[in-house]
C-alpha cells in the first residue's frame, strides 16, 4: 500500500537567507539536482513543521523524503551521502577538517547574531556591534590568510559557511558606518573572487536587495 | 598500556566542564591516553591563549602539538584519526550522522542555556527555576529523541548497543546535573517525566568510560561552583 516513494532532492528554503543559501551553493558545487521549494515563514506549511518539528525553520533538505536540518549539517550530509561528487570538507586530512569545521562554526556563533544587532540597536548595543563586526571580519581575514580560499586552492566548506554573508556586507556596511573594503582588503578581494563561480553567482541576492529587505524588516518590527 | 607520550596527546580543561569531560570520555572509548593539564579560568596559561586565541576556552586538545579546538569538533578528530580503533563515536550512516549532529546541535543550543541559566547567569532563585523549566522542556523533546534513537527505547543508549556522539554530548553535563539536583531538592532528569533518559542517566554514570571523569560528588562540584562565580566577576 505504500505510496509512489519520494525520490531525489528536496530543499525547503526562504529567497535571502544566508543559511539556505549555503545549501543551495553547495548542491550547485556538487552538480546535484534539487526542487527547491520556497516556504512562507509567516505562514509556515505543514510540510515545514513536518520535516524540522523542533525548530520549525529553514533551510530543510528532504533526502527521499527523508529530512536533515541545520545548514552545515546538509552540507557535510551532502558530502557524505554524495561522495563521487566534489567534497566540501577537505577529504582525508582530520586536522584540516577540524580547522574547516572551527571556521565554519566561528562564522555560525559570530557573525549573524552581530550584524543583526548592528542593523536592530541604537547607541551603546549599536556601537558594540560595530566594534565586534570590525573584530570578526578581521579575524576571518586572518583565517583565509594568503590563500586563494579558506582552504587554500579549493573552494570548500568554510567559503561556503561565509560566502552568503558577503551579500550582507554593504547592509552591515550603510548600518555600521564601515568600509570591508577598507577594513578587510584581502577579505573584500575573497568575495569578488567567489562571485565569479557560476554557484555563488546564481544563489546570491544583489545586496541592494539585502540592503532593502532589512529595511522592510526595520519598519515591520517599528526600529527606527 | 602506552604513556600519553606516545599518542603525543594533551588535553587543557577544567574538571567540571560538559565540554572537557565529553572529550576525556570519547579518548577513554578509543583507550587513548593523554596527558590532562587542568586550567585555572581565572589564570589562563600561556598554553592554552596561545592555543586557542580566538576562544580561549577549554577544551583544548594538542596532538603532536597541534591545537583543535571546540568540543564536538575534537569529538569529530578523535573519531576520524583513531577510525578503526575502539567504536566509532559517530554512526556510518551518512543520514544517521545527520542526525546524531542535530541532536547534539540541540542539546549544546537549548541544554547548554539551560545550565549556563541555572547554575551562572541566575540572579536570584525565580530565574534559576525558569532556567529549570526550560531544561525540562529540553529533556521532554530529548525523551522523544532517544526513544527515536534507542528503538522505543529498546536500546541502552543515543548511538544503539553502544555509546555514541550524542551520548557524549550530553552525558557531560551530568555532574552538574547532580549539583542541580541537590539545589532543587530532586533529580533535574526526572524519572517521572522522563522516564527513559533517566534510566540512560543511570546507565551512562555507571558506564566504564565515564568513570574519574562524570563528577559524581556533588558537594565538590557546588564548590568549585562558587569559584568559578568568583572568577565570572
Amino acid at each position: 500500500m505504500a505510496g509512489e516513494k519520494k525520490q531525489g532532492l528536496q530543499l525547503l528554503d526562504f529567497w535571502v537567507s544566508p543559511f539556505g543559501q549555503r545549501c543551495r551553493i553547495a548542491l550547485d558545487e556538487k552538480g546535484l539536482s534539487y526542487e527547491y521549494l520556497e516556504q512562507d515563514l509567516a505562514n509556515k506549511s505543514e510540510l515545514l513543521l513536518r520535516a524540522n518539528p523542533v525548530h520549525k525553520k529553514i533551510p530543510v533538505l528532504l533526502h527521499a523524503g527523508r529530512p536533515v536540518c541545520e545548514s552545515l549539517i546538509i552540507v557535510q550530509y551532502l558530502d557524505e551521502a554524495f561522495p563521487a561528487t566534489p567534497t566540501l570538507l577537505p577529504a582525508g586530512d582530520p586536522y584540516a577538517r577540524a580547522q574547516a569545521r572551527f571556521w565554519a562554526d566561528y562564522v555560525d556563533k559570530k557573525l549573524y547574531d552581530c550584524g543583526t544587532r548592528l542593523w536592530k540597536l541604537k547607541g551603546d548595543g549599536h556601537a558594540q556591534a560595530r566594534t565586534e563586526m570590525v573584530e570578526i571580519l578581521r579575524t576571518l581575514e586572518g583565517a583565509l590568510g594568503e590563500g586563494r580560499f579558506f582552504g587554500g586552492e579549493a573552494f570548500g566548506f568554510v567559503d561556503v559557511a561565509l560566502v552568503p554573508f558577503t551579500s550582507w556586507f554593504l547592509t552591515y556596511e550603510r548600518f555600521g558606518d564601515l568600509s570591508v573594503e577598507k577594513e578587510c582588503p584581502k577579505l573584500a578581494a575573497w568575495a569578488k573572487r567567489c562571485a565569479e563561480r557560476p554557484s555563488v553567482a546564481k544563489n546570491l541576492y544583489p545586496p541592494e536587495k539585502v540592503y532593502e529587505f532589512i529595511c522592510g524588516m526595520k519598519k515591520r518590527f517599528g526600529i527606527e | 598500556m602506552a604513556g600519553a607520550g606516545a599518542n603525543d596527546l594533551k588535553v587543557l580543561g577544567v574538571w567540571t566542564s560538559p565540554f572537557v569531560i565529553r572529550v576525556r570520555i570519547a579518548l577513554n572509548m578509543k583507550g587513548l591516553a593523554y596527558e590532562y593539564v587542568e586550567e585555572d579560568l581565572g589564570n589562563k596559561s600561556a598554553l592554552l591563549l596561545g592555543s586557542n586565541p580566538v576562544h580561549k576556552s577549554v577544551p583544548v586538545l594538542l596532538h603532536a602539538g597541534r591545537a583543535i579546538n571546540e568540543s564536538q569538533i575534537i569529538l569529530q578528530y578523535i573519531d576520524e584519526v583513531w577510525a578503526g580503533i575502539g567504536p566509532a563515536v559517530l554512526p556510518s550512516d551518512p543520514y544517521e550522522r545527520a542526525v546524531a549532529r542535530f541532536w547534539a546541535a540541540y542539546i549544546d543550543d537549548k541544554v547548554r542555556s539551560a545550565w549556563l541559566g541555572m547554575l551562572f547567569r541566575c540572579k536570584n532563585e525565580e530565574e534559576r527555576a525558569e532556567a529549570v523549566a526550560r531544561a525540562g522542556e529540553a529533556l521532554d523533546t530529548l525523551e522523544g529523541a532517544f526513544r527515536d534513537c534507542s528503538e522505543g527505547g529498546k536500546k541502552p543508549f543515543f548511538g544503539g548497543d553502544g555509546i555514541g556522539f550524542v551520548d557524549v554530548v550530553l552525558g557531560g553535563y551530568l555532574g552538574w546535573f547532580g549539583a542541580v539536583g541537590k539545589i532543587i531538592g530532586r533529580r533535574l532528569i526526572d524519572p517521572a517525566r522522563t522516564p527513559l533518559l533517566a534510566a540512560w542517566e543511570d546507565r551512562f554514570r555507571a558506564a566504564d568510560v565515564a568513570k574519574g571523569v562524570v563528577p559524581d560528588d556533588v558537594d565538590k562540584v557546588l564548590a568549585f561552583l562558587q569559584t568559578l562565580l568568583a572568577i565570572s566577576k
